[in-house]
């Protein structure tokens, strides 16, 4: 299989081979990054001879918006949230993508029909799908284990401190489930006044019980030291977590937010070309297969599914650890990109000041 | 007596032979003259040395800041992308019916941002003003990037009716002029209405004035107690032997030297709820094991962890005036028969006041403006206002408002500072 990868890269990496040149690839870091280096970078590097450097970043749209504002783009490659990268693709900040430029999937499929629905933006080519789902300690609740959304906000039923992410994105759609809003319905609801303020209400009954946390390698630490006993949590870090690191901790899969990553590459990257290389390299068939051999995360390719297998030990099957597991999406929200491009700023600010002021 | 090298023997031997009366040098030029132009080329070598720091000062402080400031009042967002529509305004009075001439500029200017992508950033600046209009701009560049017929003003209607909104239009107009006060008005919790005149913003939208007040409030708290815990510390350091004060002070010093993340992190590990102390307490009993303390990401834990953090800016100017105090003065007052507690008062503390007023303001200035151990440790009781500009400059990336919030707070310190200087003294003030 690798010869295989090595020969189809080749060609496009000829070109490339003969320049000595680098791109700097700003992700997430953690477990994800780790999955990167391994699935992309590596194979990357030895079919171009492109150096790939990994920069990590809480959430990489941050730096990015920072420094399109200041003017002084230091990244070439920003994996960023679907809708960040409408958002910034909007303000003119990032390079265009023509789905007929991008390499056909393995089965020769063409790229446009390859990725799944809404993982191809004007300026962003998927390369994840992924969830945020909360995770517990199962030491904690040898009686009865929590099961669902609204068991996240019953302090009595299941007592104990509760992790969440400084972010109305990742935490309004939770309030909502938990006071009875079908998974569904989430987006019309947040796009009146009364469904926002009907979240923040509900939020308020734990608010004294929550600890905010940022980075996505805070929650398992938080978990894993006993702060908190239920977290939110990018559903990769907690399988890494639990099958990697054999910590005692399980996922409840309702109400999982699915959301769609995607590589950008900014209008000024220092190295658009190997920029674009990367991007188109990356987001192959076979690659994006690699890449869930390291963390439970679907490939954005339909293409890529069937060559998804085992967990890098050999022993431990990915597929009930996807989010893309069909029992796993019944009760699922999914992300709604165009709303968050157009929302975030007023939500966040509404947010900010809703945590701020106690 | 006469002396070569001496300059004051060269002066009086020449003026003697002269008439006029004016001292001269010795080589004929009046003294005026030459001790100017002597000294003028003493000022510029000193400025010349200085020239380094200057231009550093300036190219990394003034220069940065003045620009960042400039951005509280000056927002291009608008105006640079909507060219036509600006000139409407400029043209028409406010009070005027946006006519056919407004909306066709409205829909070419849409046109064109939409074609060079620059919808987003015309988007983002409205919505400063009118939360949740981005995505009108949005939204409607997307179709008008399809093609757009006139007559315009029914086509956009047609696409969102909230094209005819009078507070739209009200925020358009304001935006259409880069210089704008509404960042101010906004970093006081005010807005502007419809027509123009300012309001304050809905309740459950009021956090920035409650946020100004509680920085000032927690400053003026840790200010309080960095001098109770740090003047008995600095007392000790100035009155023990050298060696004892020198083995102490490095315990002073130790904390100072050691990273700012460092200590905010351990505060983290002593006071979180499975931390070290909750532990001890309920090993001791004190507690029961479902009661533990919350001692950290609130108020509570920002107050201790910079309390910690400033302390060696209050002891350290306490200790160096205190050094120098005669002990011989409290010593007179006791033998002249004051009791212990009204010597300290009357005699050995107003000796301290330099001291204190400079580490009471060191204190209170930098704990204004702190970000990093409130972010870390604060929750969300403990957020301060510093933390609202960095969301402001990294999250929202709205910096027009970062800009305002830091220039009222920049503008309350030197208020502050004013007021010192006037009831206290700045010459009062010993750093040392």
């Amino acid at each position: 299989m690798k010869t295989t990868l090595v020969l189809s890269t080749a060609l496009a990496g000829m070109a490339f081979a003969a320049t000595a040149q680098e791109v700097n690839v700003v992700s997430w870091g953690g477990a994800y990054e780790v999955s990167q280096v391994e699935a992309y970078n590596k194979p990357f590097t030895a079919a171009t001879g492109i150096k790939a450097n990994m920069i990590a970043a809480d959430d990489p749209a941050t730096p990015l918006k920072a420094q399109v504002e200041a003017n002084n783009i230091t990244g070439d490659v920003f994996d960023l949230a679907m809708a960040d990268a409408i958002r910034l693709c909007d303000e003119g900040a990032l390079m265009e993508f023509d789905p007929a430029d991008l390499p056909a999937g393995a089965d020769g499929t063409p790229a446009a029909e390859d990725f799944v629905d809404g993982s191809l933006g004007d300026c962003a080519v998927g390369n994840i799908v992924w969830g945020t789902v909360i995770g517990y300690d199962k030491t904690k609740f040898e009686a009865e284990a929590p099961t669902t959304v609204a068991d996240f906000f019953d302090t009595e039923k299941f007592p104990g401190k509760r992790g969440l992410p400084k972010s109305p994105k990742r935490t309004l759609y939770l309030a909502l489930i938990a006071d009875g809003v079908a998974a569904d319905d989430i987006y019309d609801t947040l796009a009146t006044p009364e469904g926002v303020d009907r979240a923040f209400a509900k939020l308020d009954t734990i608010k004294n019980d929550v600890i905010w946390w940022e980075a996505g390698a805070q929650p398992m630490q938080l978990l894993a030291d006993g702060e908190v006993v239920m977290t939110t949590v990018y559903n990769g870090r907690i399988f890494d977590a639990m099958v990697g690191e054999g910590k005692p901790f399980d996922v409840i899969w309702d109400g999982q937010y699915l959301e769609i990553n995607a590589f950008v590459v900014p209008k000024d990257a220092p190295n658009p070309e190997a920029a674009v290389e990367y991007v188109k390299f990356a987001t192959g068939t076979q690659p994006l297969a690699d890449q869930a051999k390291y963390i439970a995360y679907g490939p954005a390719r339909q293409s890529s599914a069937p060559l998804v297998g085992m967990y890098q030990d050999g022993t431990t099957e990915m597929a009930p650890h996807m989010p893309t597991e069909p029992e796993h999406l019944t009760t699922a929200v999914v992300d709604d990109p165009e709303f968050w491009a157009d929302h975030d700023a007023e939500l966040s600010e509404r947010f900010n000041s809703w945590l701020a002021g106690s | 007596m006469a002396n070569a090298l001496d300059p004051h023997a060269a002066i009086a031997t020449t003026a003697t032979g002269l008439t006029d009366g004016a001292l001269r040098t010795a080589d004929g030029r009046p003294l005026v003259r030459a001790l100017a132009r002597s000294q003028s080329l003493a000022r510029r070598r000193a400025f010349l040395l200085v020239l380094p720091l200057l231009a550093f000062i300036l190219i990394t402080f003034v220069v940065p800041i003045g620009q960042m400031l400039q951005r509280s009042f000056y927002n291009d967002g608008f105006s640079a992308h909507m060219p036509q529509l600006s000139q409407w305004f400029a043209d028409n009075p406010r009070g005027v019916e946006p006519d056919d001439a407004a909306w066709t500029a409205l829909a070419t200017d849409l046109q064109a941002a939409a074609e060079g992508r620059t919808i987003g950033i015309v988007g983002t600046r409205i919505n400063y003003d009118v939360p949740g209009t981005r995505s009108l701009f949005t939204s409607t560049g997307r179709q008008v990037r399809r093609g757009l017929e006139p007559p315009y003003q029914a086509a956009l209607l047609d696409i969102n009716e909230d094209w005819g909104s009078p507070q739209l239009w009200s925020a358009m107009r304001n935006a259409a002029t880069p210089l704008t006060g509404n960042f101010y008005l906004a970093a006081v919790d005010r807005s502007r209405a419809d027509d123009g005149s300012i309001v304050q913003v809905e309740e459950r939208q009021q956090v920035y004035v409650m946020l100004f007040m509680r920085t000032f409030w927690l400053s003026l708290v840790i200010t309080a107690i960095t001098f109770i815990l740090g003047f008995p510390i600095a007392h000790l350091l100035a009155t023990l032997p050298m060696r004892k004060s020198n083995l102490l002070m490095i315990l002073v010093l130790l904390p100072f030297w050691t990273s700012l993340l460092v200590r905010t992190t351990s505060w983290m590990v002593l006071l979180q709820q499975q931390g070290v102390i909750n532990d001890v307490l309920v090993w001791l009993g004190v507690i029961g094991g479902s009661q533990r303390l919350q001692m950290i990401y609130n108020q509570t834990g920002t107050i201790i962890a910079m309390t910690h953090i400033l302390l060696p800016f209050m002891i350290l100017p306490l200790y160096s005036v205190m050094r120098t105090i005669n002990p011989s003065y409290v010593r007179a007052a006791r033998s002249l028969g004051a009791t212990s507690w009204t010597a300290f008062r009357r005699v050995y503390f107003p000796q301290t006041l330099p001291g204190l007023g400079a580490g009471a303001l060191l204190v209170f200035i930098l704990a204004v403006g702190y970000y990093i151990t409130p972010a870390l440790v604060g929750g969300s009781s403990g957020q301060l206002i510093s933390n609202m500009i960095a969301m402001h400059m990294t999250d929202t990336l709205n910096w027009s408002m970062a800009a305002a919030l830091a220039a009222l707070l920049l503008g309350a310190v030197l208020l502050l500072y004013w007021v010192y200087d006037r009831m206290v003294g700045i010459d009062n003030l010993k750093l040392g």
